[in-house]
C-alpha cells in the first residue's frame, strides 16, 4: 500500500528516512517524525480498535495524550510487549509493530460487535444491576466477565529493560514547552533562575510550531517562524534545561512533581540495547509555571464515534504537522472559530472541503471571513443529527436547530464525507494545578474551568491556554505579563512584541445536540472508551444519581486510560442542564495522578530483585548455605529455617532435629533476635516500666525474661534481659520486633520521661548469638571455653558471665527457650562464624546437629512457650496468655498496666491460650483452623483457632497450641476442628506438654 | 509530600519522617486512680482535624528525635515545629 495521503516537504517529517511497520500483520511504510497513528492514516486507516463495552469500530480520534480509541499493543514479545499505548503518542521506528486490542478475532470482524446490537439491553450500570444476584452466582459471571473485559494483554515475563530514578532540584519548573512554556522558561533562565523545561512531545513548540496562517502573526511574520527562533536561542542559555518526551505524571504539594522522560521508546529495539528505557524525574522546584496549553472538546451528536471522525485540531496538525490527508472530502462541524483554521490549513494542501456545519447563527471574524473568500459552503445554525458507515464514516445528515437549540427543524441534507471534523471549543489542561490542591473557577462565557489564583496551594502559576487563554494574542500579552509579576522581572525582551491574530466573538455552546429520532433511539458518545453516552448519564440521574462522582463511577464516564479527558466536560455539562445546577456549583471530578499512565517499571525504578528491599544475614548464612539450609525471611532478615539431610522431607528434617536437641546437643544461630543496649542511672526504673514483672532487685549477671504491652494491655513483644553491670542491661526483643520496639522505647523516653537519665543503642548487628543446647551441651560449651567454671552453683540458669574464646571477648547467658540445659554465646559479629565451627568441632562426638527455626519453634511449643505474633495477635493480654505471674502486681505502673482490668479485659470469655491434644496423636491440627462445640450448628459459633501445631518427636504424638473464648475453664473438655474432608477431635489440656517441673534446665 | 523543618537537622523530605498522631495528649501520671472512662479518653480518643492539628513526628530516618509540628491538614501547610516539652508557638 502506498501512502496516498501524504503531501510532501513537511520540515518535521524526514522523508529520506523511510521506515517499515506493521499493523495488525500488514506491512505498512512511514518516515522519521510519525506517530504511529499518522503513519496510519499516511495509508488510509482510519479503524484501529474497537469500543469497550459494545465493540464499536473505533479509530483515530486526537493526536495527543487524550486519545480515546487509537489504543495499541506494541510488540508481541512476552517480556516486552506494551498494552494501551496510544498510537497517537508514539513515534515510529523501523520495525514496530502494533496490534489492535479488544476485538477477536480482528479489528474489522469482531464477534464482540454483538454487543452493539444488543446494546438497548446493556444500559448504565448493567453490570452492578445484573450480575449481583445470587450472591453466590458472582464467582460464575466473573469469569465471562474478565474474559470479555480487558484492554490489552500483560507481558508474562519479566521486564529485562532498564528503570531510573532522578532526583532534582531547580528554582523554577516549566511544564509545556508551547509558546508561553516557552516565554516563561526564556524569562526564567535569562533572569538568574536554574530552570527546567519539559514536554511531553520530541520537539518543543505545541500547537504553535505548526501555525503559518496568515491571520496569526507575531511581528510580521508567521507565529511558528517566531517560535522557531525562540526556540533556537533558548537553547543557548545555561541556566536552562530541557527535556522533550518528558510527561508531568503528577504534582504533589511542596511543589514536589513527578515526571517520566522516556528515553529510548522511540528507537529501534536494536538501539534500545543497554540503554535505561524510562527514568522518572523526582522533581522539587522552588516554583511551578504550568504551562499545559489545552485540548479541544468534542461534539456530541448522534453516532459521532464513526471512524474518521476526529478533533478538527488533529486533522490540522496531521496536516500542517506530518504532512497527512485524513481524508479526501472533508466536513468539519463547530461551534466555534477554530474549526476554521482547520479549514484554511485543508485548503492550502489542497483537500477538498466539503462544508463547514456550524451551530452558531453567523460569525464575523477575520478567520471566518477568509474561509468564505475560499467557496467552502457554510451550513448556519445547523447540526448533525445522524452519520453512516460502519468502518468508516460515509454520510452526514444535517438539519437546521430550532430557535432555541433543543431540536431541529426543516429538511434533512444528507452530505458524502470520508472525515469529519469536530470542535466543541477548547478544555484548559487545569489537571495539575488541581493536583496540587488547587481550587477550580467557572468561566460561563465558553464554559471552562480555570485555575483559581486566590486558591492555589503552593507557590505556582498557570499560563497560555490551561489559564483560559485562547488567543494567541492574550496569550503572549498575559503570559509575559504573568510571568514578570511571578518571577519579579522589571523587563522583558517580549514587552514591545507586535501581535496580530482573528478575534472570535460568537460563542454557542449545546451540550448535547438534537437528532430527528428521540433520545432512546440515538447514540450520542460521550466517553468514546468506556462506550458511555448522553443517555446512560440521563438514565443515571433519572434513578437518582445526583453527585458528579457517583455519576462517574455508575456509567464510567471518564474511567478509560484517557481518564475523560475529552469526555468530562460534555458530562457536566448535560448533568448541570438536566438537573438544572449551575455547572461551577457542580464542580468537577476529582483530577488525580498520573496525567497519563506511568510504566510499573518506571515506578519502580532501580529496586527490583534483590535491590527491592534489603536482605539481612547473619555472620553464620554462609556457613548455613554451605550446610544446605534452606531459609525463611523474617522481617528482612534470612534466618535458617531447617537443615535437610540426603533429600529429607522439612517434616523428616525437623523431626530429626528436634530429637537431637533434646537427646544429645542442638546448635542454633540466633542472631538475628533484637538486641538493645540500655545504659544510664535510671536504667533499672526504666525497665521497670516497660516491662509488666519488677526489675530493681535483679543482682548483676542475672537474666529475667520480661513481657511488654501497649498501652492497651496487650502483649506487645517479649525477651529476655540480662543485668551487666549497675547501670547497664542489654535487652532482647523478638527479631521482627527489634526495630519497633526501640522506637517505642525513644517515644517514650524523649516525650513521657524525659527526667529519665538513660540512653538506648542498637547493638543487634554488632553481636551474633550462638545458642548451644541440650544435656550435653556443657560438655561443648566446656571444650569451647575450657576456663569457665559451668558449675550450677558458679553458673547458674539464667545468669551471664563475661568469658574469652581464643583472646575474643564474649558474653555467654545461661538461658533456655527449649526447656533444655543452654547457653547463648554473644560474640562480636565478625568472629562469629568462627565460634560457631569451634563449637560444631567441639559437638563432633555428640552429634551436634545445627537446627533451624523451625525446630526451635517445635520445641518451645513442647514447653508451652508463646512466640509473640504467632500466638498472640495484639489482641492477648498476659492473663489471656496464662501468664499472670509475669504482672508485678505491687508495682505502681507499668505501660498497659491500667488497661489490664478495664471492663473488656477481665471478661472472662476473652480468647485465652490453651493446649490441644487431638484424639488420634498422629493427627497434626493446620494452624489457623477453626474450632468448634457442636458440628450440625449453623451458623457455627466460632469459639477460637489453632496458633501453633506439630508432631512432637519428643512425645510421639502431635500438640498444638490453641487460643479459645472462655478457654482457661475448658481443660479436659473436648471440641472438633472441621477441615474440609473430616472433623477432628480434639481435646483442651495444659500448655505445657513436655518435662512440666523444669527438670532438664539444669539436667 | 511535604517539607518538615526539623528542629535538630533542618529541612527534610517528607519521607525521613515518621508520623506519631496527634501532640500533647499526657499520659496521666497515676493511671490507677483513674475509672474506665478517664483512660478510655487517654488511650482511644484522638481528634481528626480537618485544619490546624498539633502532631507528634519522628525524624525516624534522621536524628531519631521526636519533635511537635503544627500542620494544617487540609493543605498540609506547616505553620510551626517545636522541641518535645517546649510550648506550642501558636495557639492551640
Amino acid at each position: 500500500m502506498t501512502q496516498e495521503l501524504r503531501i510532501n516537504n513537511k520540515k518535521f517529517i524526514d522523508q529520506t528516512n523511510r521506515l517499515s511497520f506493521k499493523f495488525n500483520g500488514e506491512k505498512l511504510y512511514g518516515y522519521k517524525g510519525d506517530t504511529l497513528a499518522s503513519a496510519l492514516l499516511a495509508n488510509n486507516i482510519h479503524l484501529v480498535g474497537r469500543s469497550f463495552k459494545y465493540h464499536r469500530p473505533r479509530g483515530i480520534m486526537t493526536c495527543g495524550s487524550e486519545e480515546p480509541n487509537a489504543i495499541v499493543q506494541i510488540g508481541n514479545d512476552p517480556s516486552l510487549t506494551d498494552p494501551n499505548v496510544r498510537a497517537t503518542e508514539i513515534e515510529l521506528y523501523e520495525g514496530l509493530e502494533a496490534f489492535s486490542q479488544n476485538c477477536w478475532p480482528n479489528v474489522k470482524f469482531d464477534i464482540g460487535g454483538i454487543n452493539n446490537l444488543l446494546s438497548p439491553l446493556l444500559p448504565a450500570g448493567f453490570y452492578y444491576k445484573t450480575f449481583m444476584w445470587p450472591a453466590g452466582f458472582w464467582e460464575k459471571y466473573e469469569f465471562f466477565i474478565r474474559h470479555s473485559a480487558g484492554l490489552g494483554k500483560s507481558p508474562t515475563k519479566p521486564d529485562p529493560d532498564i528503570y531510573d530514578h532522578k532526583y532534582y532540584h531547580c528554582d523554577v519548573l516549566v511544564v509545556g514547552g508551547g509558546i508561553s512554556g516557552i516565554m516563561a522558561a526564556k524569562l526564567s533562565a535569562e533572569n538568574n533562575n536554574e530552570t527546567l523545561l519539559l514536554d511531553d512531545k520530541n520537539i518543543l513548540g505545541g500547537t504553535t510550531i505548526y501555525q503559518n496562517n496568515d491571520c496569526f502573526t507575531i511581528d510580521d511574520n508567521h507565529t511558528n517562524y517566531w517560535l522557531e527562533k525562540e526556540i533556537k536561542n533558548i537553547k543557548n542559555i545555561k541556566n536552562l534545561t530541557i527535556k522533550t518526551r518528558t510527561s508531568l505524571a503528577a504534582y504533589h504539594g511542596y511543589n514536589y512533581l513527578l515526571a517520566k522522560e522516556n528515553i529510548t521508546d522511540h528507537l529501534n529495539p536494536d538501539e534500545r540495547k543497554g540503554k535505561i528505557r524510562q527514568r522518572l524525574w523526582k522533581i522539587r522546584a522552588k516554583k511551578v509555571i504550568i504551562a499545559t496549553g489545552s485540548i479541544e472538546r468534542p461534539l456530541i451528536f448522534n453516532n459521532n464515534d464513526r471512524p474518521g471522525i476526529m478533533l478538527s485540531s488533529a486533522i490540522k496538525k496531521f496536516i500542517d504537522f506530518y504532512g497527512v490527508k485524513t481524508g479526501k472530502e472533508i466536513s468539519l462541524f463547530t461551534n466555534n472559530d477554530s474549526a476554521y483554521e482547520t479549514a484554511i490549513s485543508l485548503k492550502k494542501s489542497g483537500v477538498n472541503i466539503v462544508s463547514i456545519i456550524d451551530i452558531r447563527d453567523e460569525s464575523s471574524s477575520k478567520i471566518v471571513k477568509e474561509v468564505e473568500k475560499h467557496n467552502i459552503k457554510i451550513y448556519w445554525n445547523h447540526t448533525i443529527v445522524n452519520t453512516e458507515g460502519y468502518r468508516r464514516i460515509s454520510f452526514i445528515e444535517i438539519m437546521q436547530l430550532s430557535d432555541d437549540g433543543s431540536g431541529v427543524i426543516g429538511k434533512k441534507i444528507k452530505l458524502k464525507t470520508d472525515c469529519l471534523g469536530i470542535s466543541g471549543g477548547w478544555t484548559p489542561m487545569v489537571h495539575l494545578f488541581t493536583q496540587s490542591g488547587g481550587k477550580l473557577k467557572f468561566r460561563s462565557d465558553d464554559n471552562v474551568f480555570l485555575p483559581d489564583k486566590n486558591k492555589t496551594p503552593s507557590d505556582q502559576i498557570s499560563i497560555g491556554s490551561c489559564n483560559g487563554d485562547f488567543d494567541i494574542k492574550d496569550i503572549i500579552l498575559n503570559s509575559n505579563k504573568d510571568v514578570k509579576t511571578f518571577l519579579g522581572i522589571e523587563n522583558s525582551p517580549f514587552d514591545n512584541i507586535k501581535v496580530e491574530s482573528s478575534k472570535e466573538e460568537k460563542k454557542r455552546n449545546i451540550w448535547l445536540l438534537p437528532s430527528d429520532k428521540p433520545i432512546g433511539k440515538t447514540k450520542p458518545f460521550l466517553d468514546f472508551q468506556n462506550d458511555s453516552t448522553a443517555k446512560d448519564v440521563k438514565l443515571a440521574l433519572r434513578e437518582g444519581f445526583k453527585s458528579i462522582e457517583h455519576v462517574k463511577r455508575y456509567t464510567t464516564t471518564g474511567m478509560g486510560t484517557d481518564q475523560g479527558k475529552l469526555s468530562n466536560m460534555h458530562a457536566l455539562g448535560i448533568i448541570a442542564e438536566t438537573t438544572g445546577t449551575n455547572m461551577g456549583e457542580l464542580g468537577t471530578t476529582t483530577f488525580r495522578p498520573p496525567y497519563t499512565p506511568l510504566t510499573f517499571g518506571a515506578i519502580v525504578g532501580r529496586n527490583v530483585g534483590e535491590f527491592f528491599d534489603h536482605t539481612r544475614k547473619t555472620a553464620m548464612h554462609n556457613w548455613h548455605v554451605q550446610n544446605k539450609a534452606q531459609f525463611e525471611n523474617v522481617g528482612q532478615w534470612k534466618r535458617a529455617w531447617y537443615y535437610p539431610k540426603n533429600g529429607e522431607s522439612m517434616y523428616d528434617a525437623v523431626q530429626r532435629e528436634s530429637k537431637a536437641a533434646r537427646e544429645s546437643v542442638g546448635i542454633l544461630d540466633a542472631s538475628t533476635l533484637g538486641k538493645i543496649d540500655i545504659q544510664g542511672t535510671d536504667a533499672s526504673e526504666f525497665l521497670n516500666r516497660v516491662y509488666t514483672n519488677a526489675w530493681s532487685k535483679l543482682a548483676i549477671g542475672k537474666c529475667r525474661y520480661g513481657l511488654m504491652l501497649n498501652e492497651d494491655g496487650m502483649v506487645y513483644d517479649d525477651g529476655v534481659t540480662t543485668r551487666l553491670d549497675q547501670n547497664h542491661y542489654i535487652m532482647t526483643t523478638t527479631t521482627g520486633g527489634a526495630a519497633n520496639v526501640l522506637s517505642k522505647l525513644e517515644d517514650y523516653l524523649q516525650t513521657e520521661w524525659p527526667e529519665l537519665d538513660v540512653y538506648l543503642t542498637t547493638v543487634t548487628d554488632h553481636f551474633s548469638t550462638i545458642s548451644i543446647c541440650g544435656p550435653n551441651s556443657k560438655k561443648i560449651l566446656s571444650k569451647v571455653i575450657p576456663d569457665l567454671d559451668l558449675s550450677d552453683q558458679n553458673f547458674p540458669h539464667m545468669s551471664f558471665k563475661n568469658s574469652i574464646i581464643n583472646g575474643i571477648k564474649c558474653r555467654v547467658m545461661r538461658i533456655s527457650f527449649t526447656g533444655e540445659h543452654s547457653y547463648e554465646i554473644n560474640i562480636q559479629s565478625n568472629y562469629a562464624k568462627h565460634v560457631w565451627e569451634l563449637c560444631m568441632d567441639a559437638g563432633k562426638n555428640y552429634n551436634i546437629t545445627p537446627y533451624g527455626t523451625e525446630t526451635m519453634h517445635l520445641l518451645r511449643a513442647e514447653k508451652g512457650f508463646i512466640i509473640t505474633g504467632q500466638d498472640t495477635d495484639g489482641t492477648m493480654t498476659p492473663s489471656d496468655l496464662q501468664m499472670d505471674w509475669i504482672i508485678g502486681k505491687k508495682k505502681f505502673d507499668f505501660i498497659g498496666k491500667r488497661s489490664l482490668y478495664r471492663s473488656d479485659t477481665i471478661r472472662d470469655d476473652r480468647k485465652q491460650l490453651v493446649g490441644l491434644l487431638t484424639d488420634d496423636p498422629k493427627e497434626i491440627l493446620e494452624e489457623g483452623a477453626q474450632i468448634v462445640e457442636k458440628l450440625n450448628q449453623k451458623p457455627v459459633e466460632m469459639l477460637g483457632h489453632v496458633t501453633s501445631s506439630y508432631f512432637s518427636p519428643n512425645l510421639n504424638k502431635s500438640i498444638a497450641l490453641a487460643v479459645m473464648k472462655s478457654g482457661k475453664k475448658l481443660k479436659g473438655k473436648k471440641f472438633f476442628v472441621p477441615m474440609e474432608n473430616k472433623n477432628i477431635n480434639v481435646t483442651v489440656t495444659d500448655t505445657v506438654f513436655f518435662d512440666k517441673e523444669n527438670k532438664r534446665l539444669n539436667a | 509530600m511535604f517539607i518538615i523543618n526539623c528542629p535538630y537537622c533542618g529541612e527534610r523530605d517528607q519521607t525521613e519522617f515518621s508520623s506519631g498522631g496527634e501532640a500533647h495528649i499526657v499520659r496521666p501520671k497515676q493511671p490507677t486512680e483513674l475509672s474506665d472512662d478517664e483512660w478510655a479518653e487517654f488511650l482511644f480518643m484522638r481528634k481528626n482535624i480537618k485544619g490546624i492539628q498539633f502532631e507528634r513526628w519522628n525524624h525516624s530516618h534522621g536524628c531519631r528525635k521526636w519533635f511537635n509540628v503544627v500542620r494544617d491538614t487540609s493543605n498540609d501547610k506547616i505553620h510551626a515545629v517545636y522541641k518535645m516539652g517546649e510550648k506550642p508557638p501558636v495557639n492551640k
